[in-house]
């Protein structure tokens, strides 16, 4: 309302012959693209409001508990996670004897610990926890190599084939919009139970999800050096190597490491749904009712990710400087 | 200036003005070998963690292709069976040819068979194959080469022969009193199968031998049901394997489809390119219809289920497919889209005014932003898999589990990338309006909003695409979605053609709201978005 009135008066003094006209034009113009405005905002938050309460009615009545019968149970579950005693977290992380044993799996578990030696073994978790991250960074690994050999053929700078281009990009976005679990379930019946599925799972969604943020990156890339490499003669491969990749290094290797982040969580949830790893764990966990056992992974799960999340955000940091990327965009 | 005018004093002066170029610090020059070290050490480390070539060897890769046509492909699969010394074919149940199935690329020829039967009240094998079986005829002589069969079987002592059944070759029952005893019926009936799976693959059988050529080599391959052997008259081609002797042999004739030749039985899988019965499974009475039938029926045609119209048989036909499940999997798709949508959209409206509260800049108050920082931090690191699980159990499998993930999630993300956004706006327009005297809630809508808000919406349309493709994988464990039904038509390893129609689908939903969400950021924040 504010804005009204200082727009209507604004003009005024500055030209005093059309004023009048002017004024009133400038006057209703404005109403009119403020009412225009305003119809829109109410048909689209109509809209929005219609969608979401269609969203939660569809959802509410396709869900096999109500959303209002459920609601007082919400924390029962949370309740049940309470173990018999605080260290029981503790001994279930590092697979320590418990006092409570009574030959069952809620407690001590030695089916799942690795021996290295006659008494030194690591904890079933931990072992598991260095298999779920070792899938993320070996796919991650394997999607920046991947990645960085089809950004440069995507990128408008560098390949000149319209062609080319076209179908690295399609490419990369199929490989990208595919669904992880339909790669994992495919390699699973192919490779039989184990992390190999996971990895390649997430190493193909790596591909298109890198490959796509590189060649954005080689695309903005400042083209003198390329240039004076042409200039003395340099085949396309020495460009770009010579001339692209050092510069584009530093963001490539920080998109990887935000790419790091997103792989662990979900290696998680990939191993969650059959290919092994710590998802495994923890839904079995839960299906089991072993409280101390799912918050011990919980907890364990938690101080990795937070951990991959500040090793990557530091060096993310000294890579690209202060100003690191917001995520996504 | 050419390179052979330089002098080595101008040299010496180059070096000097550049020396980091001619000299760099140790870490440039062993930056690269010392990486790729590093990540030659690893993989031998994964490979060995993994143990990838051991379970590269043991992959079943024969399994992979496989499945790979089932994408794309159907299989027909008769079965014929030749253990009584006549042929007779057999469909399994749900055929996608539907019941009765008279293909015409399986031919039959009659002729005088030798029936081997046990005189046990099963051994009467019903005539279920109508257009195939050739009424039974009783009483004919039985012929040299059965007779030579059965004396074989009987000096063996093969168990289910009496062992006195040597030569006679009647059609009585042996005088022999144990059990079970087998009696010989020569009769008319269906001497050969003829099944012709591509121009250039054709298995000939009778219940002696089974000829298949294939990429023109032709293998006969002697069957014996009584002895249960299957022998080759000659060296087996490329494409026909059999891992031990006598036993049963692998056909495999490409796309074409493949054969399993046993004893008693030919188990024939022929392979056509496309989806079975799409639109209309075998109950439909619009099944087999040409689309111009179907379209005849639908506006003028004679009613086809009395009361009720062609329309709605139309419509029950295609959503009740028991093959592809069509309704099922379009609302599972619809939960999808719309955990997303609804997880999103509740994270945003959430996030929202926490983060004008965990803003440094905008509410200088250190523990409140520390505090709402972290829980932001806690709600974003905690898994989704875990949040799914968690409200799986709270609220039972379905959408709302997912949609809670999601918006658990995505109010840490949102909440921390829209406090950072804030941190990081240019202060001047604030003070601008608080200098005319704004109230605060003023100074915030005019001075901060307009500033932000193509920001988050930009991000918040980024998640919404990107959620529609968690949502599938959270699906999965149970969150609802088209997650789960994936799982379920992957794990059967059957379904293959069923994993292709959903992901077609979650492709299409995906590319369009990806398309959707980038034609509005750069609209809202410009083409760089």
């Amino acid at each position: 309302m504010n804005g009204e009135t200082r727009v209507a008066k604004g003009p005024v003094p500055l030209h005093p012959a059309p004023a009048e006209t002017a004024a009133y034009d400038v006057d209703r113009h404005y109403r009119e693209l403020a009412a225009k405005r305003r119809l829109y905002s109410v048909v689209g938050f109509s809209a929005l409001f219609a969608a979401l309460f269609f969203s939660l009615w569809f959802a509410n009545e396709t869900n096999a508990g109500k959303f209002f019968d459920r609601l007082p149970h919400l924390f029962d579950f949370a309740g049940d996670l309470a173990p018999r005693d605080g260290w029981e977290i503790w001994r279930a992380m590092f697979d320590l004897p418990s006092p409570y044993f009574d030959g069952s799996l809620k407690y001590d578990y030695p089916d799942g610990r690795i021996y290295l030696t006659e008494t030194f073994y690591i904890p079933e978790y931990i072992y598991k926890m260095v298999e779920t991250l070792n899938i993320a960074v070996l796919a991650t690994f394997v999607g920046f190599i991947l990645g960085f050999c089809l950004c440069f053929l995507a990128a408008s700078n560098i390949t000149t084939s319209r062609w080319l281009r076209f179908f690295v990009r399609r490419f990369m976005e199929f490989l990208r919009a595919f669904p992880e679990i339909v790669i994992a379930g495919f390699f699973l019946a192919i490779f039989s139970l184990g992390p190999v599925p996971a990895i390649i799972a997430v190493a193909i969604h790596t591909v298109g999800a890198l490959g796509k943020m590189f060649f954005e990156v080689v695309e903005n890339a400042d083209m003198k050096p390329d240039e004076g490499l042409r200039a003395v003669g340099g085949n396309w491969l020495e460009r770009v190597w010579f001339g692209i990749v050092p510069q584009v290094m530093p963001n490539f290797l920080s998109y990887t490491l935000l790419r790091l982040e997103i792989n662990v969580r979900a290696s998680t949830i990939i191993g969650a749904v059959g290919a092994g790893g710590f998802g495994e764990v923890l839904r079995l966990s839960i299906s089991r009712g072993h409280e101390a056992k799912t918050l011990a992974i919980i907890l364990l799960l938690f101080t990795t990710i937070v951990a991959v999340d500040q090793l990557s955000a530091w060096l993310r940091k000294k890579l690209v400087g202060e100003h690191a990327f917001e995520m996504g965009v | 200036m050419q390179l052979s005018e330089l002098t080595t004093a101008d040299i010496a002066a180059i070096r000097a003005r550049n020396a980091d170029a001619f000299r760099p610090s140790l870490w440039k020059r062993f930056a690269v070998p010392i990486g790729v070290t590093i990540a030659c050490v690893y993989i031998a480390y994964c490979s060995w963690f993994f143990s990838i070539s051991k379970v590269v060897e043991k992959a079943n890769w024969q399994i992979a292709s496989e499945y790979l046509y089932d994408w794309f492909s159907y299989e027909v699969r008769p079965d014929i069976d030749y253990r009584d010394g006549e042929t007779r074919i057999d469909f399994p149940r749900f055929s996608p040819l539907g019941e009765n199935p008279d293909p015409d690329w399986i031919e039959t020829r009659e002729g005088t068979v030798t029936v081997v039967t046990q005189n046990k009240p099963k051994a009467q094998q019903p005539a279920s194959q109508g257009s195939f079986m050739a009424s039974p005829a009783a009483g004919k002589k039985a012929t040299e080469p059965e007779t030579s069969i059965l004396d074989k079987v009987g000096e063996q002592g093969f168990s289910f022969m009496a062992p006195g059944a040597q030569g006679s070759g009647q059609a009585k029952a042996q005088a022999a009193h144990e059990e079970p005893q087998v009696s010989t019926v020569t009769r008319l009936g269906i001497a050969e199968t003829t099944v012709r799976l591509d121009r250039g693959t054709v298995l000939h059988i009778t219940p002696q031998m089974v000829t298949v050529t294939h990429a023109g080599e032709t293998v006969e391959l002697m069957v014996n049901a009584q002895e249960n052997t299957v022998k080759s008259r000659s060296a087996l081609p490329s494409w026909a394997l059999q891992k031990r002797e006598d036993a049963k042999v692998f056909l495999d004739f490409g796309f074409s489809g493949r054969a399993e030749v046993r004893a008693r039985e030919t188990k024939i899988a022929r392979r056509y390119l496309g989806w079975e019965n799409f639109f209309f499974d075998t109950r439909s009475p619009y099944w087999g219809m040409s689309w111009g039938a179907v379209g005849e029926h639908l506006l003028v045609g004679p009613q086809l289920v009395d009361g009720q119209s062609n329309w709605s048989v139309f419509w029950d036909s295609i959503v009740n497919n028991a093959e592809w499940q069509h309704g099922d999997v379009w609302i599972k798709l619809l939960q999808t889209i719309v955990m997303a949508f609804v997880g999103t959209l509740f994270a945003l409206l959430i996030a929202f005014p926490l983060s004008f509260l965990a803003a440094r800049n905008i509410t200088p108050n250190v523990v409140l932003n520390q505090v709402l920082k972290r829980f932001f931090d806690f709600l974003r690191s905690v898994d989704m898999l875990i949040w799914a699980l968690f409200f799986t159990r709270a609220f039972g499998p379905g959408p709302l589990a997912g949609i809670s993930a999601i918006f658990f999630t995505d109010t840490g993300t949102f909440g921390k990338l829209y406090a950072e956004a804030l941190e990081n706006i240019d202060e001047k327009q604030r003070e601008g309006i608080r200098s005319v005297g704004a109230s605060t809630m003023q100074i915030q809508r005019f001075g901060v909003i307009p500033q932000v808000l193509p920001i988050f919406i930009s991000q918040a349309l980024y998640f919404w695409e990107s959620n529609t493709r968690s949502a599938t994988i959270i699906g999965a464990v149970g969150a609802g979605g088209i997650g789960l039904k994936l799982w379920e038509a992957m794990r059967t390893n059957q379904d293959w053609e069923n994993v292709a129609y959903m992901v077609i689908l979650i492709l299409i939903v995906v590319f369009i709201f990806d398309n959707v969400s980038n034609a509005l950021r750069s609209r809202l924040i410009g083409k760089q978005g």
